[in-house]
């Protein structure tokens, strides 16, 4: 038999699931904000490809001269 | 003949408004946290972009917020027996004991990862420092231990304008332990006052509160003595990059009133205080929040007016900290 009669209980279900719905949006939302962000920046990006380039390496004189 | 029962008129555990999860995370205190953090974030040199500094304040905000759902899992026991706190999610039975520790542990893990992938590592580590020692060093150790709770708890409080400013440049300054210091010598004489005129339950409760264990005389000592020791913080940051003559004329005129406040209140004694309805003492926590207020906001109106190349040139003369 179908629900007919709605409780207080399914609005209190039903607000938590909308209120978690824009919280999951928002978060989407600022993580892809953050990722533009990021890549826009784009400096540190080139510091983790796990091999050694010079051309990143403060310390490297021959680099740092061009 | 339905087995579905549509006559339920009670609340129980599992059934809990949206709401009641926002109150899990302690809005109000939410709110200080952001604006301090804020501060802390919008003066420390070099910048975030926008979207990196929302989400800063964001995650800083959400650490807080599962601190707060942590300290009312551990506390539970004690919120049913208080009648300020009997309201609140768990001891209401709207709110499962595991359900407040799991969200305080998951919003932890994401705010202290997602503020580590926004801006920084150290930011990350004191943002989940922070949330260690509110959750375990004051709710779960300090807090039924000793009536210093509140001034090292008072800690956990004071961290979020380091981490905002931590947020920014990568490393903690003089200017970011001065405004922690500020919010930490604050919290003892701001909370004690409100202890004099809240007729609380604690001693209900087992909570050793100072107004308990050692007497409402000694309490408004320790408000004096707290209050002085907090003068050299205040007016310390005056004269570093994040003071200036604006932050000194106000903090000067703040730090005076307070210890006027502080020695009225410790010049009372009881009978006179309960005959006036603890006026004073009123009157002084009242004062205190506007204290905390006034100080970060003048610490973000030299950042302001430092944009004036007359000011910044005279605001120079007084940031002589700087050097250090």
């Amino acid at each position: 038999m179908a629900i007919t009669r709605e409780h207080d209980l399914h609005k209190r279900r039903s607000g938590r699931n909308i209120g978690l719905a824009v919280v999951l949006l928002a978060f989407i939302a600022l993580v892809f904000g953050l990722t533009i962000a990021k890549v826009s920046g784009g400096n540190t990006l080139q510091a983790f490809d796990h091999s050694y380039r010079p051309v990143l390496d403060p310390d490297n004189v021959r680099f740092q001269q061009r | 003949m339905s087995d579905i029962r549509t006559d339920i008129t009670y609340v129980s555990t599992g059934d809990a408004e949206f709401g009641d999860y926002i109150a899990l995370l302690k809005p109000r205190v939410m709110s200080l946290v952001v604006f301090t953090a804020l501060v802390g974030l919008l003066v420390a040199p070099g910048g975030l972009h926008p979207i990196e500094g929302l989400a800063a304040i964001i995650f800083i905000a959400l650490g807080a917020g599962a601190s707060g759902a942590l300290n009312m899992w551990w506390d539970a026991d004690i919120d049913r027996v208080m009648q300020r706190t009997a309201k609140r999610p768990i001891p209401a039975g709207k709110v499962g004991a595991k359900e407040a520790m799991s969200l305080g542990v998951a919003l932890s893990g994401i705010s202290v990862i997602m503020l580590w992938l926004a801006t920084n590592a150290l930011a990350g580590f004191l943002l989940a420092f922070t949330i260690f020692f509110y959750a375990v060093i004051y709710s779960m150790w300090l807090k039924r231990a000793t009536p210093q709770n509140i001034v090292i708890g008072g800690a956990a409080g004071a961290f979020p304008p380091m981490i905002g400013w931590v947020a920014v440049t990568g490393s903690i300054s003089l200017e970011a332990c001065l405004m922690f210091m500020l919010i930490f010598m604050w919290t003892p004489p701001h909370f004690w006052a409100l202890a004099l005129f809240m007729k609380s339950d604690y001693h209900k409760a087992k909570v050793p509160m100072l107004t308990v264990t050692h007497g409402r005389k000694a309490t408004r000592t320790h408000i004096l003595v707290y209050t002085i020791a907090l003068i050299p913080f205040a007016l310390a940051a005056g004269f570093t990059s994040i003071g200036g003559p604006v932050y000194l004329a106000l903090a000067l005129g703040l730090n005076l009133m307070f210890l006027h406040g502080a020695w009225s209140i410790w010049r009372r004694d009881e009978g006179t205080a309960e005959a006036d309805g603890y006026k004073v003492e009123k009157r002084v926590f009242r004062f205190s929040l506007y204290y905390l207020f006034v100080h970060f906001g003048a610490i973000l109106a030299e950042t302001a007016l430092a944009r004036l190349p007359i000011y910044a040139e005279f605001a120079m003369q007084f940031k002589f900290l700087e050097v250090f």
